[in-house]
């Protein structure tokens, strides 16, 4: 029986965020915290020789000053992964708090410790460094040769990982007569996840533990990577997660908590805040892998794939970070969203003098998509084929299922998706108008599936606790170990937990803060893992509950437990349906009873052994001014098979977030550097041209709503696949619009207007 | 260093006259949030950038992050927090903003939800493509903009008595 | 905080001027949205500055007995664009100040601050330079009038001289009156953006409407400074009406621009892009004119 689970209840946090009372970190900070302002590396590559601290040392209010030359030697892993107990499994650690060798421009070398930010920011500036300078190297390509620079010591030719997927004979296969033979290279950009609160924290400590606040989507995980960082045991540190402005992957590594933990531990303790200004978070913090894909298709006439090669070189910026698992995942979706008996895949995760790619949005499935669907197109176009046709025949098929992960696709999925954005957005008549143009504005539609798994099984440890709490009241709170970050997890949480308890809505109390010393263990918000591992262990916590209270309802009533039920708070007798009494006596007897108090309360963690598929599609319509080299798009469409929807209304608004991001992902968003220094160009929101209100449409969001078996309220990922296949989507489009196929993303004007002179639509 | 400047700043703050004495250095996002902790203040660029930090002086939306705290000297300010009822209703578009899912994390919300206020207290009617444009001086990573629009036409069409 | 050495606030015309005569080394500041930004990001820090924000006396849009319009300095871009004479007689003025940033920014952004920081890229600078416009600074001698183009001597550098503030920009009738313009901004996207390219056209037509009088282009973006394109004016000058006469006046355009390669944008792209906007700006113009093409 379900009452709130598919509702579009209102957010649980919308009052306190309408109001602008949530408190989000800096919000709750002392006024009185030290701040922390870090000295960012000028130079690409190198060494710190030395730094005169004597000048900023002298300034009044400067309070310590820390450098490279101070940092315990203790290198420690960043990634929000859960931990592995197996040493072959766990993360690169190749960070130190402050580095001696610096690896890209804005590498972290020293910090000041000071009265208040402007004198914080005086003495930075009056810090001088000596550099060794070293040759530096920004291309993923050009990094892997034999006399390029080298980024860290164990890994020759920079190379961090290298994985392959074989099947069948691609040699052999594509010796067949008759086949056409496709190819491509395509270039996504490093963008930046541009959360609205730059990430920030503070610390101080408490009774000889550090206590660390911080804008973060792992609390946990960085409770844990804390302790690795400042080698003190993990009982010893305490974090807490309060309202967070966004994260989108960049709050899933553990970003500066490690060095402003530190830098509390040395000025004894005092509470220190270190908030990244937003040209820091842009090049410090984490930012999205730059991908580049080579694609080699051999293909019957009739459209049939008979042998296919991949490659992917993922640029992982100066550190591991999350490492190899992003392109890892991309290369993965190659061979199950296009079946194909014959396949060489390969991938190397590759360091250059750029900033550390993390996590983001999509997690290497936009760039992937973004490639992977832009090459479908060509070979449409080589064959002569339909997009649409080429993808009935070809997408992964109904029951198909994925060995490693055991995901199978249960329902007609991708051809439930692609007719419904058809319907929406006018496809096929669109299509047929938009052949042939000539002209200077031209219009076209493309289209563009993708593929997204749920969470991080079978790679890594899925678990998620849960703890509710009822109250002499009847209501409850309930806690679990993901993290409300934006999203909406808390509302969808709460909406399962009325449901799965049988309490009405408004009985339901999420706590939202996160503190590790309070909040029952989980991972994190990432993997769009919320609403489906959280979904596990909020079933299992409500029926440990249910049955604690039916066991109390018994012995308060009467009735064999077998026939008593909880229904909408209200304990019911299940063979009449009568109503014995509500769940807050229950509570309030039970809890100040004389003979037998107890009060009410469940705490369980569940492990996740599945995982689910989740697919869609995108499809887009645009217009472009050849002469202006610009493209507008006019409609874009976004269609999702993400389960059952928990909240129709929030899952609408997290597809509109993603379209836009993917959006920018295809049109205009790119972090660009300095090919002669390394330094990046357009650290800020000005030059870094994310999407304004004006720059897109009005964004379609649909559902396709088939159940997920696996999962207790038939829901999986919904999180980050918004993001992914717009990109390819407006790609095609122009394609149709005008007959040139463009390889790289964003696709900005400057790439139009290189490549209509080259298809000699626009005069040299 | 030079010696510290002060300086007594007189104005209005959600209909109440108040007065502090601030460092003139700070800019109207530090006093606000600092001195008188008005956090629904947000600082997401402190360059004029996002929007995050917008308030209402004199009826005209500013990003307070790039307006000097001594500048507030006589003017009338508004921040969020001064939309809500007395007994903490919120106003009709805080209202809409929640109807209209139109939040999300939330950061950037107080702003647009202040420059949407300038924007009805015209009384004017807007086609959408006005109204992005009249909204377009706040970043949102969220939403796409796309329930935020929702609910500033919502409130506009509920204002001018008619349906959407 | 700021970074900022010391703070003076004028109270009047005359206050600013003896208080840029004491603190020579003082930045002006206006609305600040140049300012301050620099600032933060440490290219002003320490620095004195002399706000002159308070002086009211310079804000509004004016016409003066013998039809110049004056727009005081500190008038934002925001009232600019709503103000009725600026509408009625310079409405592209309006719309390319429209352009500028965001509406928080157009709000606090003022025309003067826009101008004397010398920045090729600033909405209002192609447009005022296409209509002749005139700057008026106030110093220690008094009143001192020149044209905008002798104004910007070089990129970031205007002549504003000891003791100097800019009070006015000011338009003459013969400048405007029955003239109509247009102005394009190519950025990188539709709000909150600096241009790529800023493209200002305006043209008088003949009674009939059959002949160009006079043709007017200047741009930002393509010089260090913005700029006009006389080559292209002269050829206008006279012609009638018509589509080859757009083309041609538009190709014109590129004896006179010299935009550079930057990380922003390359040269041959600009240049590209400065004639297809010279083109649609003209055709605009002149349509608003009452012309046909």
């Amino acid at each position: 029986m379900s009452k709130s689970v598919g509702k579009s209840v209102t957010r649980v946090d919308a009052y306190e965020k309408a109001t602008g009372r949530a408190k989000y970190m800096d919000d709750l900070c002392d006024r009185g915290a030290l701040v922390v302002k870090i000295l960012h590396s000028t130079i690409a590559h190198g060494y710190v020789k030395s730094i005169d601290t004597t000048a900023a040392e002298a300034i009044p209010g400067v309070v310590r000053i820390l450098t490279c030359f101070d940092v315990p030697d203790i290198p420690f892993p960043t990634a929000g992964h859960p931990w592995s107990t197996d040493p072959g499994h766990q993360d690169v650690a190749d960070r130190l708090l402050l580095n001696r060798h610096v690896r890209y421009y804005g590498d972290d070398v020293a910090v000041v410790i000071a009265e208040n930010e402007v004198i914080a920011a005086q003495a930075v500036r009056a810090l001088k460094v000596e550099y060794e300078e070293l040759p530096f190297v920004l291309d993923v390509q050009k990094a892997m040769e034999d006399d390029a620079p080298q980024l860290h010591e164990k890994y020759a030719n920079n190379i961090l990982k290298h994985t392959d997927i074989r099947r069948g004979n691609y040699e052999e296969a594509r010796k067949e007569p008759g086949l056409i033979c496709v190819e491509g290279w395509y270039d996504t950009p490093t963008v930046q996840h541009c959360h609205i609160e730059n990430h920030g924290c503070y610390a101080y400590e408490d009774s000889g533990r550090v206590v660390v606040v911080s804008s973060t989507q792992i609390p946990h995980i960085v409770r844990r990577v804390v302790g690795q960082a400042l080698g003190i045991p993990w009982g010893k540190v305490r974090v807490i997660k309060p309202y967070i402005g966004g994260g989108f992957g960049n709050k899933q590594d553990a970003l500066y908590e490690p060095l402003c933990a530190w830098c509390s531990t040395q000025v004894g303790g005092r509470l220190v805040k270190l908030e990244c200004s937003r040209e820091e978070t842009f090049v410090s913090n984490r930012v999205r892998h730059a991908i580049r894909t080579h694609i080699i298709s051999y293909v019957r006439p009739d459209g049939t794939l008979v042998a296919r090669k991949f490659e992917a070189f993922s640029n992982q910026g100066a550190y591991a970070s999350h490492g190899h698992g992003v392109v890892a995942k991309g290369m993965g979706a190659f061979p199950q969203l296009y079946p194909c008996d014959n396949l060489e895949c390969d991938c190397w995760s590759v360091f250059t003098n750029r900033p550390a790619a993390g996590a983001m949005r999509g997690y290497g499935i936009p760039q992937a998509m973004f490639a992977g669907e832009a090459h479908i197109d060509d070979i449409c176009q080589a064959i002569g084929m339909d997009p649409l046709s080429f993808r009935r025949k070809n997408l992964m098929p109904v029951g198909y299922v994925d060995g490693f992960s055991k995901n199978e696709l249960y329902h007609d999925s991708f051809n439930q998706c692609i007719n419904k954005g058809m319907e929406i957005l006018g496809y096929e008549e669109k299509l047929k108008e938009y052949q042939n143009q000539t002209g200077p504005i031209r219009r076209g539609v493309g289209l563009a599936v993708f593929w997204y798994n749920t969470a991080v099984w079978p790679i890594s440890l899925e678990s998620s606790s849960c703890r509710m709490v009822l109250n002499q009241d009847g209501s409850l709170q309930f806690q679990t170990g993901e993290t409300e970050i934006g999203q909406g997890c808390d509302t969808a949480y709460s909406q399962m937990v009325a449901d799965a308890v049988g309490v009405p809505l408004k009985d339901v109390h999420v706590v939202s803060s996160q503190d590790t010393d309070i909040t029952p263990f989980g991972l994190g918000a990432y993997a769009s893992r919320q609403t489906y591992i959280g979904s596990f262990a909020i079933a299992q916590t409500a029926a440990a509950l249910r049955e604690r209270i039916l066991r109390i309802a018994h012995d308060q009533t009467r009735m064999p437990v077998s026939n008593l039920d909880l229904v909408d708070g209200q304990i019911v007798r299940k063979s009449d349906g009568r109503v014995l009494k509500s769940l807050g006596d229950l509570a309030m007897e039970c809890l100040y009873s004389l003979e037998a108090s107890e009060h009410i309360t469940a705490e369980t963690t569940a492990q996740i052994k599945t995982n689910a598929y989740s697919f869609g599609c995108s499809l887009a319509e645009v217009e472009v001014d050849i002469p202006m080299c610009k493209v507008k798009l006019l409609n874009i469409v976004n269609v999702h098979d993400c389960g059952r929807l928990i909240n129709p209304a929030l899952a609408e608004a997290q597809v509109h977030g993603g379209m836009s991001m993917g959006i920018g992902y295809g049109l205009s968003e790119e972090l660009k550097f300095d090919e002669k220094t390394g330094k990046p160009l357009n650290n800020n929101l000005l030059d870094y041209k994310l999407s304004t209100f004006v720059d897109h449409p009005t964004l379609e969001a649909a559902f396709v709503e088939n159940a997920e078996p696996t999962a207790p309220f038939g829901t999986k990922s919904l999180g980050e696949p918004p993001a992914c296949s717009p990109a390819p989507a407006i790609r095609n489009a122009i394609l149709q619009a005008t007959g040139v196929a463009i390889d790289t993303c964003p696709i900005t004007p400057h790439v139009l207007y290189r490549e209509f002179k080259k298809a000699g639509l626009i005069e040299e | 260093m030079a010696m510290q400047q002060y300086q007594t700043v007189r104005f209005k703050l959600n209909g109440r006259d108040v007065e502090r004495t601030v460092d003139v250095r700070a800019s109207l996002t530090d006093m606000l949030r600092n001195d008188y902790r008005m956090t629904s203040v947000k600082k997401g660029c402190e360059v004029g950038e996002c929007g995050a930090c917008t308030v209402i002086i004199d009826g005209e939306a500013f990003n307070s992050c790039i307006y000097l705290a001594v500048w507030a000297e006589g003017k009338s300010i508004t921040t969020l927090e001064g939309l809500l009822g007395p007994n903490g209703e919120l106003s009709d578009i805080q209202q809409a903003f929640v109807e209209e899912a139109a939040i999300q994390c939330g950061f950037c919300t107080p702003g647009f939800i202040l420059t949407a206020w300038e924007i009805l207290e015209s009384g004017k009617e807007y086609t959408d493509e006005q109204l992005r444009k009249l909204l377009s001086g706040h970043l949102c990573r969220c939403t796409g903009y796309e329930n935020i629009l929702r609910a500033v036409k919502k409130t506009m069409y509920r204002r001018l008595g008619k349906e959407v | 905080m700021y970074d900022m050495k010391a703070l003076y606030q004028a109270k009047d015309v005359a206050d600013a001027v003896s208080l840029r005569l004491q603190h020579p080394e003082a930045h002006i500041i206006a609305g600040g949205s140049d300012v301050l930004v620099q600032m933060r990001e440490g290219k002003r820090a320490g620095v004195e500055l002399i706000s002159i924000y308070g002086l009211d006396e310079l804000r509004g849009v004016t016409m003066e007995d013998d039809g110049t319009i004056r727009i005081g300095s500190l008038t934002s871009f925001s009232h600019i664009t709503k103000d009725p004479i600026i509408q009625q007689y310079i409405n592209v003025l309006g719309e390319a100040v429209d352009q500028v940033g965001g509406p928080q920014i157009r709000n606090i952004g003022t025309i003067g601050g826009n101008t004397c920081n010398g920045v090729t890229s600033a909405d209002s600078a192609s447009t005022l330079h296409a209509w002749d416009a005139i700057v008026e600074l106030t110093g220690p001698n008094g009143v001192r009038r020149l044209p905008i183009h002798e104004f910007y001597i070089k990129a970031g550098k205007v002549d504003i001289r000891e003791g100097e503030i800019q009070t006015g920009i000011l338009v003459k009738k013969e400048d405007y009156i029955d003239t109509y313009g247009h102005y394009i901004k190519y950025a990188m996207r539709n709000a909150m953006d600096i241009a790529t390219l800023g493209t200002s056209v305006n043209v008088r037509l003949s009674a009939d409407k059959k002949t160009v009088e006079r043709a007017r282009i200047a741009f930002g973006v393509a010089g260090p400074v913005p700029l006009r394109a006389r080559t292209a004016e002269a050829l206008a000058a006279g012609k009638p009406v018509s589509m080859e006469l757009a083309e041609a006046f538009a190709k014109a355009v590129k004896e006179d621009i010299n935009p550079r390669d930057s990380w922003r944008a390359a040269k041959d792209f600009r240049m590209h892009i400065a004639v297809e906007s010279a083109k649609r700006a003209f055709i605009e113009s002149v349509k608003l004119a009452g012309g046909e093409l």
